[in-house]
């Protein structure tokens, strides 16, 4: 197996299953443990593996949170199209994501917050006051069905029979 | 008043699964690993256009072979995998699983007396199709020392004046074994010179862990002599869409669809559909699935090893075939005893033939979570059994 392909079945293998032990991990792939954490640290060091994260439902705990998209159309930088607006935004703790989008808008945007007006707060105070950005579309996010690959509605269960041929 | 049931049918013995199932079944907060059927779901674009079909009224039959389209990728798809082609018109029958074909080309090709040669351990329903069409089922021992692969000396043996048909179960279930190229070259000259017809079983085609799986219809000569049977199943994740088909010789071919025909009308309309789709974008799926598998195949091979349970690497399907004899007990009492004691179900090996004495099956078709609390718990079973011994 080449460099290549190694790095790649490490990523799809952790890319769901974050916190798989490595000892686990190498049997299940057929590779060298020693092997798999020296890709996985340059991987990192490389910027490729950028994080190892958890995928929660907020939903299903006390605590209060609200979560935005929002469309924003802006006037790119001459020189600089919209990296600089972008940076602008991401800089913002409470903005969780942000993408250059073909279509309509520009940029796509995804925020948290503990209440709606926090919310309403950013993007009149914070957002719209920006000089390049032209106009936004905010969505409220009502409910979660899936995330990040992962199916929050439901759960798994096994409807087979017990023994089969 | 006369005995309501035909004689041939009280004779033939009930599938040896079947008593070992009933005491499952009252259990009913056991762990199974004893499915042999995938734990994933039809990919999600596949159900799609089987509902779309049944949205536009498609609840017609389709014509006894089966839809054209359906055929024509049928073809395409063998072709692409193993290079050779079969004729949609003439060459490809859409069958009702592969078992349905299984039965449609013992009942096409034997005639009484016939015999019918069946390497073991394998699938339940071979010797009863091979006798139920009447012909005579000659079982043949496989071997835990050949990785249970067919030997050309072990054929030659089983070889006689009256044997008409070869089944080849491979990758096999219960046992995981492959047949790589070299296996089938090795047997392709006993089975020319006999002039042997052979069932080619390779509905685990798509779950092969070494190299791609390589038919035995590939080979020169065989082809004209072979019924290749495949289906949807365990590649797709299809098993209750009842969708399989043979190809071979349209001389065969035509004979089994007229039995299709009187038997069955055609398979279901629903699963062909869905089954175009299969072919033409399921790639990715099938390709995704055997790597899943394969990693919980590794996973259960290491942690055998790490229990010191003697186990032969397989290759194939989504089974692995423990060897259970150092525990001095018969497959059927270890796996009573487990499931009594730690409500592991796993299935003897002798529900796929005698010799599978010794054995028991595995499927690893699980997630790695429900793989892991029933290895621990054969773990500690395994540990009590030597603390007795």
């Amino acid at each position: 197996m080449d460099k290549k392909e190694m790095r790649i079945k490490i990523l799809k293998a952790i890319e769901h299953e974050a916190r798989v032990d490595v000892s686990e991990l190498a049997v299940r792939l057929g590779m060298d443990q020693t092997a798999i954490l020296n890709e996985m640290n340059e991987m990192e060091k490389e910027g490729i593996i950028c994080g190892y994260l958890t995928l929660v439902d907020w939903d299903k705990t006390d605590e209060q949170t609200v979560t935005a998209l929002i469309e924003v159309r802006c006037t790119p930088q001459r020189g600089q199209g919209f990296d600089v607006v972008a940076e602008r935004i991401y800089k913002y703790a409470e903005v969780n994501s942000v993408y250059l989008i073909s279509g309509g808008f520009d940029l796509l945007i995804t925020i948290e917050g503990r209440t709606l007006k926090e919310i309403s707060r950013f993007v009149t105070e914070k957002l719209s006051a920006q000089e390049a950005v032209l106009s936004c579309a905010t969505h409220f996010i009502l409910r979660r069905y899936k995330d990040h690959g992962t199916v929050l509605a439901k759960k798994y269960e096994d409807e087979r029979q017990l023994i089969t041929p | 008043m006369t005995d309501p049931i035909a004689k041939r049918v009280t004779e033939l013995k009930p599938s040896g699964i079947r008593k070992f199932f009933d005491i499952v079944n009252e259990m009913k907060d056991a762990i199974s690993l004893g499915v042999g059927e995938p734990d994933f779901d039809t990919p999600w674009h596949i159900r799609d256009e089987g509902i779309y079909s049944l949205e536009k009224g498609r609840t017609f039959y389709t014509s006894n072979s089966g839809l054209k389209e359906l055929r024509s990728e049928i073809s395409r798809y063998v072709e692409a995998s193993q290079g050779v082609r079969y004729d949609p018109l003439s060459e490809i029958l859409v069958t009702v699983g592969g078992s349905e074909a299984i039965d449609l080309a013992c009942r096409a090709l034997l005639n009484p007396g016939d015999e019918v040669i069946i390497p073991e351990p394998s699938y339940v329903s071979y010797v009863p199709c091979a006798v139920m069409a009447g012909g005579k089922a000659v079982t043949l021992d496989l071997k835990e020392e050949n990785e249970f692969r067919l030997q050309p000396e072990e054929l030659e043996k089983a070889i006689t004046d009256r044997t008409k048909i070869l089944v080849l179960p491979y990758p096999n279930n219960p046992t995981g074994a492959i047949m790589e190229k070299e296996d089938l070259e090795r047997i392709a000259d006993l089975i020319i010179k006999n002039d042997i017809y052979l069932i080619s079983d390779e509905i685990y085609s798509e779950l092969s862990y070494k190299e791609k799986h390589v038919s035995i219809i590939s080979l020169p000569g065989m082809r004209e002599r072979t019924i290749y049977i495949n289906g949807f199943s365990k590649a797709y994740a299809m098993t209750g869409w009842r969708l399989g088909y043979a190809c071979g010789p349209s001389l065969i071919l035509k004979e089994m669809t007229k039995l299709h025909q009187f038997c069955i009308m055609c398979a279901p309309t629903t699963s062909q559909y869905a089954a175009i789709e299969a072919l033409r974008y399921g790639q990715r799926d099938v390709d995704e699935m055997r790597e899943a598998y394969n990693g919980r195949r590794r996973f259960l091979m290491n942690e055998f090893k790490e229990m010191g349970l003697k186990c032969f690497e397989p290759y194939g399907a989504f089974y692995v075939f423990p060897c259970i004899k150092e525990f001095g007990m018969s497959s059927e009492d270890f796996c009573t005893e487990l499931l009594r004691r730690k409500k592991v179900a796993v299935v003897p090996g002798t529900a796929f033939g005698e010799c599978g004495e010794g054995f028991v099956r595995i499927s690893y078709a699980y997630s790695i979570d429900n793989l892991k609390v029933a290895l621990g718990r054969i773990r500690e079973f395994i540990e009590e059994l030597k603390a007795q011994a």
